[in-house]
């Protein structure tokens, strides 16, 4: 007993440096979003190529749907948009863009220039669906499976890596529920 | 003296002007004083999603802008200021609010600090009341005190 004690300063200390270590691999952003197990927030917005056409959350429903928060100010939306093109061929999902807090012209010039991957974007100038979403930068996406329910929510750029790893399991289990007609 | 007054105006120059960077400047309109002070209270309550250790009331970031204008039209309709923090919270999450609400998820958060006191209250106790070592065997046997006094003769 006598002995332990004399060691318990030396076990705290590295109880504390792995607890410290694992805490320089994790992602500060990496926040649990508010709206997971929700359903999508109501809204009624102009697509950025038509404003006579609007357009709401009811035209969301239906598919495994992504929504990928951009805009043309934002450069780690430019990274991530060959990869986003790479999605938007898979036909099991379907990929909408929310254009958020952007220019009209500047932005319907990117996708002319960079290829347009979505089935449409919706043109939130002024930020609100954006708010009531939680969005508080960009790039995001949000996955949101065929009930209308919001099942994920990643903050930054998507790519090869995070796609394998963020997002393929959840669209497995949610292809997987679908056809099990949950 | 000049060298006082050098100082002096540096430094004002200095701070001044970085308060005039550093703190966003926004012109908002209230209907009352009391508005005003609410006002400030809940930026100063709420945190910035983006910029994770500033509090809207300091950050200049697009979405602490875009919050504290949501905050200011919230106070305008006359929102109680729980359902202003419940409006956030059902937006960016718990994590807005810089000072949690008590949950499962926040207790050790609330009452970790306090336990810890205790377990060293508890500590500095049991070793504070200790039994000394037994002094009689801290006094020489007989045979200790020749020897000692052979070591202190032989020197």
């Amino acid at each position: 007993m006598g002995k332990l004690i004399r060691f318990l300063p030396l076990i705290l200390v590295l109880a504390l440096g792995v607890v410290l270590y694992r805490g320089l691999s994790l992602n500060p952003q990496d926040m649990p979003s508010a709206l997971v197990g929700q359903t999508m927030p109501n809204f009624s917005l102009q697509t950025l190529n038509n404003s006579e056409e609007l357009v709401t959350q009811t035209d969301l429903l239906g598919d495994i749907v992504l929504v990928n928060v951009w805009a043309t100010w934002c450069p780690t939306c430019k990274y991530e948009h060959p990869y986003l093109v790479d999605v938007a061929k898979d036909p099991q999902v379907k990929l909408y863009g929310l254009n958020y807090k952007d220019d009209r012209e500047a932005a319907q010039k990117w996708l002319k220039h960079y290829e347009d991957p979505y089935v449409f974007s919706i043109f939130d100038e002024e930020g609100t669906l954006g708010l009531n979403l939680g969005v508080y930068g960009a790039p995001e996406t949000f996955v949101i499976d065929h009930h209308g329910i919001i099942r994920k929510r990643f903050a930054g750029a998507i790519d090869t890596r995070v796609w394998r790893r963020e997002f393929e399991p959840l669209i497995a289990q949610l292809i997987e529920e679908k056809k099990q007609g949950k | 003296m000049r060298l006082i007054s050098f100082i002096i105006v540096t430094f004002t120059l200095l701070f001044g002007a970085n308060k005039a960077f550093s703190s966003p400047v926004e012109t908002f309109e209230f209907r009352d004083e009391v508005t005003k002070i609410r006002f400030q209270a809940l930026s100063k309550e709420l945190r910035c999603p983006k910029c994770q250790n500033q509090n809207l009331a300091d950050s200049n970031s697009p979405i602490a802008q875009d919050l504290r204008k949501e905050l200011y039209e919230l106070l305008q309709q006359g929102k109680a200021d729980s359902e202003i923090v419940n409006f956030m919270v059902s937006r960016y999450g718990e994590f807005v609010l810089y000072r949690p609400r008590v949950s499962a998820l926040t207790y050790v958060l609330w009452f970790g600090p306090v336990v810890l006191i205790l377990l060293g209250i508890i500590v500095v106790i049991v070793v504070v009341r200790r039994k000394p070592v037994d002094k009689k065997n801290l006094v020489l046997s007989t045979e200790q005190q020749d020897k000692l006094k052979d070591f202190l003769n032989n020197k």
